[in-house]
């Protein structure tokens, strides 16, 4: 292969375009011309795909939108089709979730994809985001991009935020309750709030417009993305350097860049696939896994990581209608962004002082993660409170914007955070449960040891069925345990099901394969009531629902002190157990 | 990959070019892999195809007795014929059948007694009438639907329009001389991933 010249011309970019473009039309030719005489699809690939100028000195930060792109059209899909089996009425959302992972044909896998992928396609954006921050991406001429981007954002913030309402979790209920009683702020708030609801609280209507708007607003999202590329294609791409590019250094997209993304996108789904298959909880909340009881409200209230900073600006206020303004203004000011960075240098490589400030910034915004993550009560092993820390990170948050950004050409010293800061996030440690149980199916490569999986079930079978249903599970499910279709069938018919007769009466009949596992008892009252008014909670969904998964299981049912520390005062009918959030469980020690 | 250069217009294939070759058909390996997923999803789901065969004992049907069970959401009818009906079955000409059928092909071989049929009239779908002993048979003994009028005989043949086929034998095999198992295939559902 001959070497290439290191000036770029036009017959240059010419002749790269053709070399590589394989003969793969020279027969539909004819054809290509009927149409694009009528629609000019294919001038247009050419022009704005193939053969478009890009700067030769891109970085794989400039990676990131193409595959935010390719992201957001996988959502789509994935989205489109779990709404074929999804259902939005409150009584059978949360049901119809667990229908599609256990049911639908690789149900699990588009879950998964798409939960993950809504954090994945967070990632992306605040990275492509603060790529732009760093190399001035948003100055002259490319303002109303960067201000579509921020469009863009806004609309993936309502979006999530309506999508993870959708299952009908313990946190998608609170979240959307905690979040739609922030409207209340404004004037004539309850009655706006009422609205939003339709209702009297979130509750069926307010799921279902959750649903119809989660289902359109993606396609919104494509229309200001189409505005975005428009925009982009305007005048190009900025560039690491921030200088403006001459037409010698810049290269045809299509093949330097269309293979430069696909690699990208090769890496990136690798990551997505590993969250997918390996950690497909990492991102959520267990708690989600318990159907929304809108009488109980779980301990710690919190969004979904990419929303952690912006709550905790919200929080840091103590005020309720400037925590509410500061959240939003937190969003909005990135609108003026062009307009408080006076500097006419782009790129942060030249601009020395900036530089530092912006990775500040960057650890400003992940710290300000971690204080959302926290309650405000909550106090770091090094004494910081996380209302204070809350409040300085708030603070710092918006004097980048409208403090140090305008005032970079003057030498200011910056406020760094104190640099033992990330000391204080390991010291705060690990929660109470030991690890020290090693379980067959616990690291990524695992598997699932189908005796003791069977052992279990026997366990299930003698000590928990009495108390606890298995609501979510049918006896053809077993089969996941290792036993044949004959050791199922014989399993279900030890079981009576409610049926009616031929009568019209209630009468039982014997379990088969396709029934679900009959409750031990006949409703939610008459469980309290033979429990001392505790319900014991179902163990379809247990690991899945409970942080620390199996491991918490195991140390509960192996941590029963027959008598309580001296300080605390056991309750009538109540056992003491220190692995149970609050020391006092309704549960007796098990005969194991 | 140096070839020497022939005359031809065409250009000698590059290590570009077999690169692309290569990268274009495990792309497009790919894609088809990561489409499946979403195409099978659309498919029955595992409740569903759970419900793909049923096993009936015949036992407690008596002679001249008949159930109704549910195979496939379809309502499928089991008839314990007495020979007596047998013998009228097998006796019918054909000319006289608006679809011909023996009954032969319509039972199981040394099972004659017990006739399977989907009961769904072959015309626009009702379920006929003649299972309960308090229900009408209709004149040729079988079925007779409420809906049009049409009317079945006791191998399920139409004899009365306006249905224009006789009631539909779903598969199905003898496990034992008294239980069968309708629908093929897997006896139990697919398991679902743990």
């Amino acid at each position: 292969m001959s070497k290439k010249s290191n000036t770029y011309n036009d017959e240059t970019v010419e002749k790269n375009s053709a070399a590589s473009a394989p003969p793969l039309h020279c027969s539909t030719a004819p054809l290509r011309q009927w149409i694009d005489h009528r629609l000019p699809i294919f001038t247009f690939i050419d022009k704005e795909l193939t053969k478009y100028p890009t700067p030769k000195n891109l970085n794989y930060w400039w990676n990131f939108g193409s595959l935010s792109g390719i992201t957001l059209v996988i959502m789509i899909l994935s989205g489109i089709f779990l709404a074929m089996h999804y259902d939005p009425s409150a009584d059978k959302a949360f049901e119809s979730v667990e229908y599609i992972m256990r049911n639908v044909n690789y149900g699990w896998f588009m879950r998964y994809l798409h939960a993950n992928g809504a954090s994945m396609f967070f990632i992306l954006v605040y990275i492509h985001m603060f790529r732009g921050l760093y190399y001035g991406s948003y100055k002259a001429p490319r303002e109303l991009l960067w201000m579509l981007g921020v469009v863009i954002l806004i609309l993936m913030m309502a979006t999530a935020f309506m999508g993870y309402v959708l299952p009908w979790g313990q946190m998608s209920y609170w979240g959307a309750t905690v979040i739609t009683n922030l409207f209340s702020v404004f004037p004539f708030g309850e009655s706006i709030v009422q609205w939003l609801w339709g209702g009297f609280s979130v509750s069926g209507p307010t799921l279902n417009r959750f649903f119809v708007l989660h289902y359109l607003f993606p396609f919104l999202i494509v229309g200001v993305v189409c505005l975005h590329l428009v925009a982009l294609h305007q005048h190009g791409s900025n560039n690491p350097l921030g200088i403006e590019c001459k037409k010698e250094e810049k290269i045809p997209f299509h093949p330097y860049y269309t293979v430069k993304d696909l690699f990208g996108l090769g890496i990136f789904a690798a990551i997505w696939s590993y969250f997918i298959f390996f950690e497909p909880n990492f991102f959520g909340e267990p708690d989600n896994y318990i159907p929304a009881n809108p009488l109980v409200t779980p301990p710690h209230i919190v969004p979904e990581w990419y929303f952690l900073p912006f709550y905790a600006i919200l929080r840091s206020i103590p005020n309720k209608l400037f925590g509410v303004i500061a959240m939003f203004g937190a969003v909005l000011i990135l609108f003026v962004l062009p307009w408080l960075d006076r500097s006419k240098v782009r790129s942060a490589t030249f601009r020395p002082i900036f530089k530092w400030v912006f990775w500040v910034f960057v650890l400003n915004c992940l710290v300000l993660g971690f204080v959302g993550a926290h309650s405000p009560d909550y106090v770091y092993s090094s004494g910081v409170s996380n209302q204070i820390l809350g409040q300085v990170t708030t603070f710092l948050y918006f004097a980048f914007f409208l403090i140090a950004l305008p005032l970079m050409g003057i030498f200011e010293k910056p406020r760094p955070l104190p640099t033992s800061l990330l000391m204080i996030f390991f010291l705060s440690g690990p929660p109470a449960i030991c690890a020290d149980q090693h379980w067959s199916f616990e690291n990524p490569l695992g598997t699932y040891d189908r005796a003791e999986l069977q052992h279990g079930f026997e366990i299930y079978k003698q000590v928990c069925a009495a108390c606890h249903g298995l609501d979510q599970v049918r006896f053809r499910d077993l089969e996941g345990l290792g036993y044949t279709g004959e050791e199922v069938k014989k399993i279900a018919s030890a079981y009576k099901v409610a049926d009616i007769n031929d009568q019209g009466e209630p009468a039982e009949r014997l379990a088969l394969p396709t029934d679900l596992f009959p409750n031990p008892y006949k409703n939610e009252k008459a469980a309290r009531a033979a429990n001392n008014g505790a319900h014991p909670p179902d163990l379809s969904l247990i690991i899945k629902a409970r942080e620390g998964g199996a491991h918490y299981v195991f140390d509960l049912l192996t941590s029963y002190k027959a008598t309580p520390p001296k300080n605390v005062e056991l309750a009538a009918g109540m056992s003491y157990n220190p692995i149970f959030p609050g020391g006092q469980i309704a549960m007796p020690p098990p005969s194991l | 990959m140096k070839k020497p250069s022939d005359s031809s217009d065409v250009p000698n294939p590059t290590r570009r070019d077999f690169l692309l070759l290569t990268a274009s058909a495990v792309g497009a390996v790919g894609a088809a892999y990561f489409a499946w997923p979403f195409l099978d999803s659309m498919n029955p789901a595992a409740d569903i195809l759970a419900q793909s065969t049923i096993d009936v004992d015949l036992s407690p049907i008596a002679e001249g007795q008949a159930i109704t069970v549910v195979w496939r959401g379809k309502p499928i009818f089991i008839r314990h014929r007495t020979q007596a009906e047998i013998q009228a079955a097998e006796a019918t000409p054909l000319k006289d059948l608006i679809d011909p059928q023996t009954d032969q092909d319509r039972v199981k071989k040394g099972h004659n007694p017990w006739l399977v049929v989907v009961g769904i009239c072959t015309h626009l779908g009702c379920i006929p009438t003649g299972n309960k002993p308090t229900e009408t048979r209709g004149k040729y003994g079988g079925w007779a639907c409420p809906c049009h009028g049409s009317l079945y005989d006791v191998s399920g043949r139409v004899r009365r329009g306006p249905a224009p086929l006789n009631l539909e034998v779903p598969p199905y095999t003898f496990l034992t001389a008294t239980s069968i198992r309708i629908g093929s295939g897997v006896a139990s559902a697919v398991t679902p991933k743990l």
